[in-house]
């Protein structure tokens, strides 16, 4: 299926793929460091294993930047 | 408000865009703005606020320059090296612009005396360098009102927002402080100093933007950008039903003081 992860297209093979194995796949070093958007929609950090991804979706990682120092 | 000689040959060059005009330089020079943090955000963003004549300029910051600090934080200079920042930012805005009236908040922020410093102005400017301190910002400016910019840098990257009542707040991206150690931090990852002056000037073109009241602030989006790659993108979003402080039903109903910082490895001052 082709998603699209931070605006840009990506074929990925896995089938009932999670936003937690999405993560994974992504690379993102802790789920802990992101916010995630679904179309538009935060997932709750809880839900990240519950919550699916299928063809054509549009996920958004957002993370956290702290400093200003 | 007239305008004297003076102000409009140092503001020429505002009045001259159609979209300032002598109106937009005029609200510009009844503004009042808060810089909490004069470190890496708030230097710059102190800078072009004096340049711009905003009219008052609140400074919190409860640190001293650090010889470590210059390298980025461009209001201070290395004769200022154990002075406090408030003192020496100050100094700086008085000297670009004698017209800037200048409030020093010599403190951080917490829980019961965020609440009186922002009370009187129009604009707030997030510049500090922890969790606590930005969610404790987003959580006093929702509860008040009060419409304000988000900055975070790291290594080559920056992301801005700004929260204006009624719109999407910082919480409705991020609902909480991060684990401790889960996010490094500036002084363990590092930060390019020009990535900084590119986020604060960001921050200060918001607050000018929102005094003139004109163009398309960073309201219900992030821009987020990669300064190692120099690509910009940003992401939209909506407010988040179950926001914990401007959701449907929020859980922080008063203000409370996060754990420890996750981005502070200095004394507290």
């Amino acid at each position: 299926m082709k998603i699209k992860i931070n605006g840009r297209e990506q074929e990925v093979s896995v089938t009932d793929l999670s936003i937690a194995g999405l993560l994974k796949i992504a690379k993102v070093e802790s789920a802990e460091m992101v916010s995630v958007q679904l179309n538009g929609c935060f997932v709750d950090k809880a839900d990240t294993d519950k919550t699916f991804v299928k063809d054509s979706d549009e996920v958004d990682f957002l993370y956290f930047m702290g400093g200003g120092v | 408000m007239n305008l004297s000689e003076e102000q409009i040959e140092r503001y020429s060059r505002h009045i001259i865009l159609s979209e300032v005009g002598v109106e937009g330089q005029e609200r510009i020079l009844a503004g009042k703005a808060l810089i909490i943090g004069l470190g890496g955000l708030g230097s710059p963003a102190a800078l072009y606020l004096a340049a711009a004549g905003v009219r008052t300029i609140g400074l919190v910051d409860g640190d001293n320059v650090e010889l470590s600090n210059l390298q980025r934080q461009v209001i201070h200079f290395s004769p200022d090296v154990g002075k406090p920042k408030v003192i020496s930012a100050q100094e700086k805005i008085k000297a670009i612009n004698p017209d800037v009236k200048v409030s020093t908040y010599q403190e951080r922020v917490y829980a019961d005396n965020i609440r009186d410093i922002i009370k009187e102005y129009d604009f707030i400017i997030d510049g500090t360098d922890n969790f606590a301190a930005k969610f404790l910002i987003n959580d006093a400016c929702v509860l008040a009102a009060k419409p304000f910019s988000h900055g975070g840098i790291l290594r080559f990257d920056g992301q801005a927002m700004t929260y204006k009542p009624g719109e999407a707040c910082y919480r409705c991206v991020f609902t909480a402080p991060p684990p401790k150690g889960a996010v490094p931090t500036c002084s363990q990852a590092g930060i390019l100093g020009a990535v900084a002056g590119m986020l604060g000037t960001i921050q200060a073109a918001e607050c000018l933007r929102f005094l003139i009241g004109k163009g398309d602030l960073l309201v219900n989006r992030m821009l987020i950008f990669d300064a190692l790659r120099m690509k910009f993108r940003e992401v939209a979003f909506k407010r988040n039903p179950s926001c914990p402080i401007c959701g449907k039903n929020p859980s922080i109903k008063e203000l409370r003081d996060e754990e420890e910082p996750a981005c502070d490895l200095k004394k507290k001052a």
